[in-house]
């Protein structure tokens, strides 16, 4: 396939301008309604009843200090669910309520409905659950071959990829086992809806936030027992995702509580419901032995990979592969051996957070590039670029890279970025290590540089036709665009403006509700909603722009080939046609299912062509570490990336500088701290995310633009590789300036403090 | 709850409200969201690390979730719905205040979430400090916790906004 220019110019804000969002002015004001802001005239509220047992048989649940309390109005347990009683994103193992088994600490056990926010608390208070606390499972090496936590067994997924020579030995071998804590997405709009139901009460429209909205009504409907076409989902204001809101949280619940209640419903989750409420990524245990001749080619790289899936399966199995194909970086590996693992325990369950896998065997594999070039007296910059991927060149899974990937150009840029100046010694007490705390003594401070490369597939892989369905209408010069896609920040919604005005010369494009209503969008993951509903948005703007054009041609008597549409006219080449979008008096419109090219599931061997296109972005990190306090200040962090083409400038700064924070959180501070299953700090007072005073600057190096064939404009998703090769870059930034070895992200004071006191 | 609740009255924005049989439990920010129907403070932590739910009350910023809203009888509470006709440095009838419109031309926006939040902390920030450093900007908007946007594009935003305001009067907007 071609890459396509835009043939229609004139309007301001198309692509490749920082076209402003549409919503921006509504977000600064107040008025943009998230899904926590929806209200209804008679509207109850709902709150679910949690476990505080991370492993528990259900002896007895007794709801009847619940119905006591006045103004409760509905109470739910499993029991109550008409349809189908598990769901789940891949494979439906999660029971809508918890089934006889707590199998993880904040599982739902009952849902109640009441008229005040509090009354319904109390209800969930006033349930008696009688437990028998088991013991939980919760180390995930001992869950492989533990007795199963549920009926499909512990296993999610074990995945061998074996590549080339199995045997062979390189000439220099470095070893080392890695740790990744769990992050959580830590959005900042809670989990909410509102659900309404019907006149009729056999079916109901939910309002919320999500990534998917397809995907929650088909899990919904599913238990609910009720068509998919009685089950509307529109999608409301949406706070942040990164991954967390792909599963179904509290969907089910608040729709059976307006079904059963037959009232308006709203639910609004607490912070700590949030953190309870929803997968977070994996941790993960990672062993690594790597393979090189003497003047520095990799030889082989052998990998074993334990993923704590928690307790249900969510995207476990997908994770567990994004690791497994990308987890020998962008580097040309003739000979690997990769074994993986994504497990069941009593633990949180985890499924998607931006990177998905990818980000944990970055810190494996850009730790272990950066031993192996110490170990052969090589610079670790000029390792990377000497075994750097290129078009043409195989991935360990076999598969041939026929797309873009411009790994040397990324790691140039910003090698050739200069260091920011040393300012130890005449910093402001603020900006040193620890900050307000004042603490740092400047000559403790040691500053340490380090640079790392990343990268992972944009789309669904191993055979998921992820398609998505856009329409078009053009009617009175008035173009609107509907899709089901989710925005949740990310600045879709500017892109379909820009892509409406780029295709029709216009100024003004209207974004119709996003709904179940059309087809789906597939979800807002992956690096895939430019590529996939960009697309399907261009290819239904297309087909309409050819409709409007054949329709022209038809009544003046000439050849479509003579007509275009600039500026909003339909002109002719000799210019003796030229009327405006708004004097065609017809509706023109279609509605587009966009796909990208099929993949196919790993085999045996875990060969095969099971990704669409890949992404590579490079980090390298300044920072500053009082090694005697074990407290840090990242100074700087350095980016460039392959990005195709860059469609919004402004936004695209956006994406980078905000997947940069992300990864400096999992680096130095980001973790679910738990204790046999419980998490500890569900709150923002201790699961720190970064502050504006821990964001150091992001420098954008370069963006790399080598155009992506079959991408609408040449462009690749840019949402997850700024959160992928940062964390290993600031963690090798610290190993610089301590000399040592931190094998685990996030790193702690202790692990610097009490490392140096060994 | 009935024996929980009170009638009482709050000044917003310069409007009194009625506050009718209220739950003595709720906070300043629910009742401002889910009473007033003002729901431009938000709610992400409701326990005052996050600063999404700032507020103005008798001139200090504060978190709305750490307040009970029968605690704020008598006092003067501005919310971001109001910020654009209160701001001395907008153009007049300018939809928008100084610090709300650099935050759009600046792309500080992405999910919104905590928008309505910082818009409050730099209008704070920027009376108090007119031309603060960076240092400054950073510490004075690190009660206001963002995931989108790494806070790039928001310092920019402040930038901006603090030149805007800085400008000798007549000389137009941006």
């Amino acid at each position: 396939m071609s890459v396509e220019t835009p043939v229609v110019t004139g309007s301001k804000h198309r692509i490749g301008t920082s076209a402003p969002r549409p919503d921006g002015v509504a977000k600064v004001k107040g008025d943009f309604e998230f899904s926590s802001d929806l209200w209804a005239e008679g509207m109850l509220w709902a709150h679910i009843l949690r476990s505080p047992h991370a492993s528990a048989r259900i002896v007895s649940i007794d709801l009847s200090g619940a119905w006591k309390i006045p103004g409760v109005r509905t109470v739910l347990t499993q029991d109550d669910v008409p349809g189908r009683k598990l769901f789940g994103l891949e494979h439906p193992d999660q029971p809508v309520f918890a089934d006889g088994t707590v199998r993880y600490y904040g599982e739902a056990l009952a849902a109640v409905a009441a008229d005040h926010p509090e009354t319904a608390r109390r209800a969930c208070e006033a349930i008696n659950v009688t437990y028998e606390v088991l013991e939980p499972l919760v180390d995930p090496e001992a869950a492989i071959t533990a007795p199963p936590l549920h009926p499909d067994g512990n296993i999610f997924r074990h995945l061998v990829i074996r590549h080339g020579d199995q045997n062979i030995v390189g000439d220099v071998t470095i070893e080392g086992t890695y740790e990744v804590g769990m992050q959580d997405q830590a959005f900042l709009g809670p989990e909410s809806g509102l659900a309404i139901p019907d006149p009729d009460g056999a079916g109901l429209e939910l309002r919320v936030s999500t990534q998917w909205l397809h995907s929650d009504m088909w899990q919904t409907a599913a238990s609910l027992g009720l068509p998919e076409d009685r089950v509307r989902f529109v999608l409301s204001g949406v706070g942040g995702a990164f991954g967390g809101r792909e599963d179904v949280s509290m969907h089910i619940h608040l729709a059976l509580l307006a079904l059963r209640s037959r009232r308006p419903v709203k639910i609004v989750y607490s912070r700590l419901e949030s953190f309870l409420g929803h997968v977070h990524r994996h941790p993960a245990r990672m062993w690594y032995r790597h393979h090189a001749t003497r003047a520095g080619d990799l030889v082989r790289v052998e990998a074993r990979l334990v993923f704590d899936g928690g307790a249900y399966a969510s995207t476990s199995s997908a994770v567990l592969a994004n690791a497994a194909c990308f987890g020998t970086g962008p580097y040309k590996v003739p000979n690997a051996t990769v074994e993986g693992w994504a497990v069941r325990t009593n633990n949180p369950s985890c499924g998607a957070m931006r990177g998905f896998g990818a980000v944990q065997t970055c810190f494996g594999h850009e730790s272990q590039m950066d031993k192996l070039a110490d170990a052969l007296g090589l610079d670790p910059i000029e390792f990377r670029r000497r075994n750097a991927l290129a078009t043409g060149d195989r991935l360990i899974t076999g598969q041939k890279i026929t797309g873009a990937l411009p790994v040397r150009e990324v790691i140039d840029a910003l090698a050739a970025h200069p260091s920011p100046a040393d300012t130890r010694a005449t910093d402001d007490m603020m900006a040193r290590p620890g900050g307000a705390g004042r603490t740092a003594d400047v000559d403790h401070i040691q500053r340490g540089y380090g640079f790392a490369l990343g990268w992972k597939n944009l789309m669904f892989a191993e055979g998921f036709d992820d398609y998505s369905t856009a329409s078009c209408t053009v009617r009175g010069g008035q173009v609107s665009i509907k899709t089901a896609c989710a925005e949740v920040g990310q600045g879709f919604v500017t892109l379909v403006e820009q892509i409406g005005r780029t295709e029709f010369g216009v100024d003004e494009v209207t974004i119709e509700q996003s709904d179940t209503t059309i087809g789906s969008a597939g979800s807002t993951s992956a690096s895939r909603q430019t590529w996939m509903s960009g697309g399907a948005v261009k290819a239904a703007c297309d087909s309409v722009r050819a409709k409007i054009l054949q329709h022209v041609a038809v009544r003046h008597g000439v050849t479509i080939d003579v007509l275009e549409i600039r500026d909003g006219h339909i002109v002719s080449l000799n210019r003796e046609i030229d009327i405006t979008l708004a004097d065609i008096d017809e509706t023109f419109t279609d509605t587009i299912e966009f796909h990208h090219a099929p993949t196919v599931h790993l085999d045996d061997d875990g060969q095969g062509d099971a990704h669409v296109s890949f992404a590579v972005a490079a980090h390298r990190a300044v920072v500053d570490v009082d090694t005697g306090l074990g407290l840090l200040r990242v100074v700087e962090m350095a980016t460039s990336q392959d990005v195709g083409r860059v469609l919004n400038p402004l936004q695209a700064i956006g994406q980078l500088e905000g997947g940069a924070a992300q990864g400096l959180g999992l680096a130095v501070m980001e973790e679910i701290v738990l204790d046999k299953g419980r998490v500890r700090n569900p709150s923002f007072t201790d699961y720190l995310i970064p502050t504006a005073l821990d964001m150091p600057t992001v420098v954008i190096a370069g963006f790399i633009e080598v155009p992506e064939p079959g991408a609408p404009y040449g462009a690749k998703g840019i949402g997850e590789p700024p959160t992928i090769s940062s964390t290993p870059a600031i963690a090798a930034a610290i190993r610089n300036a301590t000399g040592l070895e931190l094998p685990r992200v996030p790193v702690r004071p202790q692990d610097i403090v009490f490392a140096k006191l060994r | 709850m009935n024996s929980e609740t009170l009638t009482y009255r709050l000044t917003v924005n310069g409007v009194d409200h009625r506050v009718e049989d209220a739950w003595l439990g709720e906070s300043l920010l629910y009742v401002l969201r889910e009473r007033l129907r003002l729901p431009g403070a938000k709610n992400a932590c409701e326990q005052g690390e996050c600063g999404s739910c700032s507020v103005m009350v008798d001139g200090a910023l504060l978190c709305s979730c750490l307040v009970l809203g029968a605690a704020a009888v008598g006092s003067e509470i501005t919310t971001v719905e109001a910020i654009a006709t209160t701001d001395p440095y907008a153009e007049p009838g300018a939809p928008l205040s100084t610090v709300q419109q650099a935050f759009v031309d600046a792309g500080a926006v992405q999910c919104g979430f905590c928008t309505p939040g910082l818009i409050m902390a730099v209008h704070d920030l920027l009376d108090r400090l007119p031309d603060p450093n960076d240092l400054e900007i950073r510490e004075a908007i690190s009660g206001n916790l963002c995931r989108c946007t790494g806070y790039g594009r928001i310092f920019e935003a402040v930038r901006i906004a603090a030149v805007v305001r800085n400008r000798p009067r007549g000389e137009g907007a941006a």
